[in-house]
């Protein structure tokens, strides 16, 4: 059986969605790409099922984020989740988090041949 | 929030659902923030050049110990929530540019590290109307050592039509910044933008290579 979406504004919804949870994994970034492993599996909660779903295709966390209409904390904890159980894989972007690493020229000029191309 | 600012017309060809997916070789996604003043007209920018429909998401921050009125207690953090727009464009088979339009108001700042970390660099997007409202945005950018390139958004009311000179005096803006004129409205000239800024940062990149 699947829960029924929570689909209220009110932080409690958030509460709801998270168990209680606040603490987020930090390793998704907005841009990290998550791909589904698996089909959504009997008993799994709704945005559980929703996310397998929408990753059937590389999806972005802030893609992710504005289609479940959650926050992008809430929606980095229900991935943490999935990732623990192997439900999903993440693509992470190559430059870190670190405000220290520069892309190299390399990268850039893959980007500049690409949005010239537009 | 969850769906889109406006402009259904916008996108390109769509699932059922209205999302366009990603080809299944992405795998490295890459960002760009646009930063300037409410109004300025940075979903304009992002939507010009995005695949997608605009989006629009949110962030809940917890601010805790920032000049806040700690009382003790978890009850003495305040939270406040962020909204902001992104498009995308897909640049090869796997690599996806995301393109951040990001809240200009000085309260809003703090989050820059935690959303915007790792970004490849940004436009600063002015108003010549306003041109207090990016003096902010270019202050912290230098702060944070993001590089970055100053478009003046040309409004059809523009009558002043202060030059780029004037408009670099004004802003008290380095040489070595790129300051370009921009119709945020324009594919062509949104596409200028982005290119002018991955050609600067390619410059630096190139020139810490050399260096190093």
């Amino acid at each position: 059986m699947t829960r029924r979406p929570v689909d209220t504004g009110a932080p409690d919804r958030l509460y709801t969605v998270t168990g209680g949870r606040s603490r987020a994994d930090d390793s998704f970034d907005l841009v990290t790409l998550v791909v589904a492993e698996c089909g959504p599996s009997a008993g799994m909660q709704s945005e559980h099922v929703r996310i397998l779903d929408l990753c059937r295709h590389p999806t972005a966390v802030v893609e992710l984020a504005a289609e479940l209409a959650l926050p992008i904390t809430v929606v980095r904890i229900l991935l943490g989740d999935l990732l623990a159980t192997g439900s999903i894989t993440a693509r992470h972007p190559r430059l870190g988090q670190t405000a220290a690493s520069h892309p190299d020229t390399a990268l850039l000029q893959e980007v500049l041949h690409g949005l010239r191309n537009l | 929030m969850g769906s889109a600012t406006s402009d259904p017309a916008a996108s390109g060809s769509t699932t059922t659902s209205g999302r366009k997916p990603l080809t299944d070789a992405a795998e490295t996604g890459l960002k760009i923030v646009v930063v300037g003043g409410f109004g300025v007209g940075k979903t304009t920018l992002v939507r010009s050049v995005s695949e997608i429909r605009p989006l629009n998401t949110e962030e809940v921050m917890t601010q805790a110990g920032v000049g806040v009125d700690e009382t003790g207690g978890v009850t003495s953090k305040t939270t406040t929530t962020v909204a902001f727009d992104f498009g995308r464009i897909s640049l090869n088979e796997r690599m996806v540019l995301y393109l951040f339009g990001a809240p200009g108001q000085e309260r809003f700042w703090f989050l820059w590290d935690r959303l915007f970390s790792g970004t490849l660099g940004a436009v600063v997007l002015v108003d010549t109307r306003r041109m207090d409202d990016s003096w902010y945005a270019i202050d912290r950018l230098e702060h944070h050592r993001t590089p970055f390139v100053v478009a003046v958004n040309r409004f059809d009311d523009d009558t002043a039509r202060h030059s780029l000179d004037e408009i670099r005096l004004a802003l008290a803006l380095p040489d070595h910044v790129p300051l370009i004129d921009c119709d945020a409205r324009v594919r062509t000239s949104g596409k200028h933008v982005l290119v002018s800024l991955v050609d600067h940062l390619y410059q630096l990149a190139l020139a810490q290579e050399s260096a190093s």
